[in-house]
């Protein structure tokens, strides 16, 4: 019996890889697309119709490209900093409903791969961890650029999990739980972002912040620090950066489908196709945005996160807080 | 204090209907039309004077036009022309041979502007790349076209280069003597 468990574990496991890793992949073209035509341009239009072979051609030429570690650099660090920036945006994946229990032959089989009952501070947990991956990086890379833009990533990371983390326990108490699951089915009658919508915007700029994009992308900004944390990396460690911040954009996505939108609920269409295409609109948004505003002053940042976002975040609590309590008399 | 609270809902408004037409404005750019021109399908018709391939043009008459004065390959700033001179029985000069190494040519079309009798030009035609290097190497056959180029009524020889048989002012465009003593008072 156990071994049937794991081998669905195991093949659960591969589906969602599979379609993350996918997702993720042609996210990428999706951007390179969207951005050009956001800038009057085409994108991307050689390799194959519209240029679907894009993200392949890339991803060959980035394994056969040089692995170059500059002089002086932190090797073991160096090599295995990637790594956990593209690892902890794929675990999050784990604890993402992606549709209703299935019934196979008289079992009941739930459709994610773990439900944890803490699985929100799991996800908060891992989405802290994703800055050991920035801040080391940047440090071993023995080069100023590098390692300011690691720097701002730890500073620029910490200050937003504050408001990333208290954005959610508005939807925690309204839910009662932490598992994901208990989240997403708490939501049958509707969405959260209809009684929660300070906490959703919080928790999407909370988000941006925490997928290191435009106008918080100041780890990477190209025009000061060349690529910030990453500028050493060649070859496939620098698309493994690449595909966790990929990769971390679709698990935000989904999160915000789970915690606000209703995860996979929705009419006529299949479950997963719900997801998906919700989880699809915060890419889509953060894209826009890339096209749209300019990088933030780094004073700037710091004074949105601390001295607006997390004070709103800790009065939406207590707003929350005092309905919950007058409603139930 | 309500003055105030009017103040920051004006500034909380005036900010999020900036952010929200910056919003807008980038979305209606989605739905234009890419002006992107696409390369190989479509080739832009550029202007006469942009400058790539170098030709030898020939003068009306069907003769070269070079004489060999090294001029350009003296201006050039990365040494890509060279030549040797030879003479003709009627004592014009040409070039008994003549190369361009186009992999060291960077274009800049100082030749050109130093060539007396206007016979190395610059083309608007840049598609000649190649894999191997040594074929960017031009020699004058390769080099020799069978057209005047850019101005091709000039003619060197009708202005210089040749004795003068007539008298002042007979020459080609030459204009006439002028009579010094008419300017006196």
């Amino acid at each position: 019996m156990w071994f049937l468990g794991f081998v669905l574990l195991l093949l659960k496991t591969a589906i969602v890889l599979t379609i993350l890793l996918g997702l993720a992949a042609y996210l990428i073209l999706v951007e390179r697309k969207l951005l050009g035509r956001f800038q009057i341009r085409f994108g991307p239009n050689r390799a194959g119709p519209f240029g679907i072979w894009q993200p392949i051609a890339d991803g060959i030429k980035m394994i056969l490209k040089e692995d170059t570690i500059p002089q002086g650099a932190d090797r073991v660090v160096f090599k295995y900093a990637p790594a956990v920036v593209a690892t902890v945006a794929i675990l999050i994946a784990a604890v993402i409903p992606f549709s209703r229990d299935a019934i196979l032959w008289g079992y009941d089989i739930p459709m994610v791969i773990s439900d944890l009952n803490v699985g929100l501070l799991y996800v908060l947990a891992l989405s802290s961890l994703s800055v050991y991956g920035v801040a080391l990086g940047g440090w071993a890379s023995n080069s100023k650029y590098s390692l300011l833009g690691g720097i701002r990533g730890a500073a620029q990371m910490v200050s937003y999990e504050l408001p990333l983390g208290l954005s959610l326990v508005p939807v925690v108490m309204l839910a009662g739980s932490f598992s994901l699951v208990d989240i997403v089915n708490a939501q049958a009658c509707y969405p959260f972002v209809v009684v929660q919508p300070i906490a959703f915007v919080i928790f999407l700029i909370a988000a941006v912040a925490e997928s290191k994009r435009l106008p918080f992308d100041l780890p990477e900004a190209e025009n000061e620090l060349n690529a910030g944390y990453h500028t050493e990396f060649s070859g496939m460690r620098f698309a493994l950066y690449f595909i966790g911040e990929y990769v971390h954009m679709m698990v935000l996505g989904a999160l915000v489908a789970v915690f606000f939108l209703g995860g996979w609920r929705g009419p006529w269409l299949p479950p997963v196709v719900w997801l998906v295409l919700k989880a699809l609109m915060v890419p889509f948004f953060l894209i826009w945005t890339r096209a749209t505003l300019p990088r933030l002053r780094y004073d700037q940042l710091m004074h949105f996160g601390w001295k607006l976002l997390i004070p709103i975040a800790l009065l939406n609590i207590l707003a929350t807080g005092a309905v919950m309590l007058w409603l139930r008399g | 204090m309500a003055g105030n609270e009017v103040n920051i809902l004006r500034a909380f408004y005036e900010g999020v209907a900036g952010l929200a037409s910056a919003y807008r404005i980038t979305l209606k750019h989605l739905f234009r039309k890419p002006i992107t021109e696409q390369y190989p399908e479509y080739k832009r018709p550029l202007p006469a004077r942009s400058r790539a391939r170098i030709i030898l043009t020939r003068d009306a008459d069907g003769d070269e036009r070079c004489v060999a004065c090294f001029l350009c390959s003296a201006v050039c700033p990365v040494s890509c022309i060279s030549m040797e001179s030879g003479e003709r029985e009627d004592g014009r000069r040409y070039a008994q041979w003549f190369r361009i190494n186009f992999a060291r040519c960077i274009y800049c079309g100082f030749c050109e502007e130093a060539c007396p009798t206007l016979a190395i030009q610059l083309t608007p035609d840049f598609e000649f790349c190649q894999r191997d290097i040594l074929k960017l190497v031009y020699e004058k056959e390769d080099l020799l076209v069978d057209h005047g180029g850019k101005n091709a009524e000039y003619d060197f020889y009708k202005h210089a280069g040749v004795a003068v048989k007539g008298d002042k002012g007979t020459h080609y465009q030459e204009a006439a003597p002028v009579n010094i003593k008419t300017n006196l008072p």
